[in-house]
């Protein structure tokens, strides 16, 4: 029997390790076999409620862990619980109550039209019907599904797919939803839907998201908090802003001058570019822009001011730079 | 171990689930449906009218007759054709791997065994099995029947079922190992199926024991036909081998139980 003690979370990841033996051929018939570690020494804990980005670059072991979340891979080493329960021995079970969205494949079936896809899931699902009703109409409305129904997937377009993926993913209630990219590939009205409604899943259901993205803005539209990987390991654990100040990220404030000048030069910023009457400065992002915007405005000439918010991708850059 | 119970006690069922679904997608293209149903019928056919042909030239086969010849190939038809309609899709299973869907379908509450087979189920594949009913049914009618025989009648039609089942699963695990090996698992299905459509004292010794004690094909016509005929062995096996292929079936199912799980813990240790 599998017990939930009161202090686990959700997700409860610890020291977890994954080893695969890579077989290469070193000519002729001779091979010789490495092992490289895909996921190391990774620990983390997630808790009901939620919304997590994990991001990482290519390679650095974003699916692999995901793989072991659901329980297609089973890992080699250290501990693993998703709702008290280990996903690699208790699969299926584990499938009742996690919804996974692979971003690049579909996981509904091909040739059937949405609307039997999604039936068949509320059978194998075991679905109560009223319940299976509710959620239908509810996800059909919200993304926006009705005229889909009765396409085949194959026929889908790309984000269509997607948005049919996210509500098969979520008709049987899941206390987790693992979203691995689900925003590849799609144009940005698509993008901005999605994410909104995932905030929406998230506020008013409580699901507990989990989402690996390439896309950074997914990561600053939705989640408080952010795990970065890399090389296996996880390389940074916590929120938005921290990740900010610990890359040293920087905000930019545009000065446009009437005449060109030399240098500005106030308290707190300094110019990092120069072109004509056009200058740069950054100053830190946890500081307050306005007594430099005042001091810039009082001591010259300014035609025009704007700020440029921190480029995350640089931080993150930085990151796995370091 | 009760757990192991629940799962396969509810197997049928989720495969059922599953089947229906691909049956009445199938349904919603009703022409389509009638003529790939009946143009596999009629493919099987011109197997079985190739060899009345040629016996019609040679008079018998080895001392067979038409409609004993008719007989083993039905019984070995009906098998196969069975064992094609219910889990033929397991073949697939290297695309899925390729083409991700297996990790779509390890994520879902049901078995893997039963969605691999249930996928893409297609009623059309009846063709096949209505043929071989055919054909044994216009052997059976020369067969002087005893209870006897009913009884081994039945084993056997059980039987080669059961066998062609655990080919069909057994030889498709190596897809786990090599995602393109399908034609290496039909050389031992269609393969099998195709040998004993003949009666095998055609073939040398080597071959018959090897069609017994190896790949045991043999069981799902030959040994039981030879007793619904009143023939001994050619090559001087036992007469009660007639009542052995339900049993060949259950050990054959529980080896290709092994291999599916082996491969499973394969795939999902190595991530391919």
């Amino acid at each position: 029997m599998v017990s939930t003690s009161s202090t686990e979370k959700l997700i409860d990841v610890r020291d977890l390790e994954r080893t695969f033996v890579v077989r290469k051929r070193s000519g002729g018939l001779r091979r010789t076999t490495t092992e490289v570690r895909a996921v190391h020494d990774l620990s983390f804990g997630i808790e009901a409620g939620e919304m997590v980005g994990y991001i990482g670059p290519n390679g650095a072991g974003k699916s692999t862990t995901i793989k072991m979340l659901t329980g297609i891979l089973v890992p080699t080493g250290g501990h693993l619980r998703v709702a008290g329960l280990e996903p690699s021995k208790h699969r299926t079970d584990l499938a009742r109550r996690i919804g996974v969205v692979f971003g690049q494949r579909t996981t509904l079936w091909w040739d059937l039209p949405l609307r039997d896809s999604f039936d068949l899931l509320q059978k194998i699902y075991g679905i109560d019907p009223a319940r299976y009703r509710e959620n239908l109409e509810e996800y059909v409305a919200l993304l926006d599904l009705h005229d889909l129904m009765d396409t085949p997937v194959r026929q889908l377009s790309l984000g269509q797919r997607m948005r049919g993926d996210i509500t098969a993913a979520l008709l049987h209630d899941p206390e987790v939803l693992y979203l691995d990219e689900p925003t590849i590939g799609l144009d940005v009205i698509s993008k901005g839907r999605l994410r909104e409604f995932l905030r929406a899943l998230n506020q008013t259901r409580g699901t507990t998201i989990l989402l690996t993205t390439h896309d950074l803005q997914d990561i600053e539209a939705l989640c408080r908090r952010v795990i970065v990987i890399d090389h296996g390991t996880s390389v940074f654990d916590g929120t938005l802003p921290d990740l900010h100040v610990r890359g040293g990220s920087t905000r930019t404030l545009v000065v446009d001058l009437i005449d060109e000048g030399p240098p500005i030069e106030v308290a707190g910023a300094t110019v990092r570019r120069l072109d004509g009457p056009r200058q740069w400065l950054s100053f830190p992002s946890d500081a307050s822009a306005a007594p430099i915007v005042a001091a810039v405005a009082s001591a010259y000439d300014v035609a025009d001011l704007s700020i440029q918010e921190p480029d995350i991708e640089d931080v993150i850059r930085d990151l796995y730079l370091g | 171990m009760a757990d192991a119970l629940t799962t396969i006690r509810r197997a049928p069922r989720q495969y059922a689930q599953i089947s229906r679904l691909w049956i009445r997608s199938s349904l919603s293209y009703r022409t389509s449906f009638a003529i790939m149903t009946i143009s596999s019928m009629l493919l099987t056919f011109t197997d079985f009218v190739g060899l009345y042909l040629m016996l019609r030239l040679i008079g018998n086969l080895d001392g067979f007759e038409l409609w004993e010849i008719a007989l083993l190939y039905g019984a070995s038809g009906i098998g196969i054709g069975v064992a094609d309609l219910l889990i033929g899709s397991v073949e697939q299973i290297g695309r899925h791997i390729r083409m991700g869907t297996l990790d779509a379908m390890m994520v879902r509450p049901v078995p893997l065994l039963v969605q691999v087979c249930a996928d893409q189920f297609a009623l059309r594949r009846l063709g096949r099995i209505t043929q071989a009913v055919v054909v044994f049914a216009y052997g059976a009618a020369h067969v002087d029947w005893t209870p006897s025989r009913l009884v081994v009648a039945a084993l056997m039609v059980l039987g080669a079922c059961g066998i062609f089942f655990a080919l069909f699963v057994g030889f498709s695990c190596i897809q786990f190992w090599t995602h393109d090996a399908s034609e290496f698992a039909n050389a031992f299905t269609y393969g099998g199926n195709t040998m004993t459509q003949y009666p095998l004292s055609i073939f040398p010794g080597e071959v018959v024991k090897s069609l017994t004690f190896v790949v045991p094909v043999a069981f799902t016509n030959w040994y039981s036909c030879l007793y619904l005929i009143g023939r001994d062995d050619p090559f001087g096996l036992p007469a009660w081998f007639a009542y052995l292929p339900p049993f060949v079936a259950v050990v054959l199912i529980a080896l290709a139980g092994l291999a599916w799980r082996t491969g499973v813990r394969r795939y999902t240790s190595t991530g391919s």
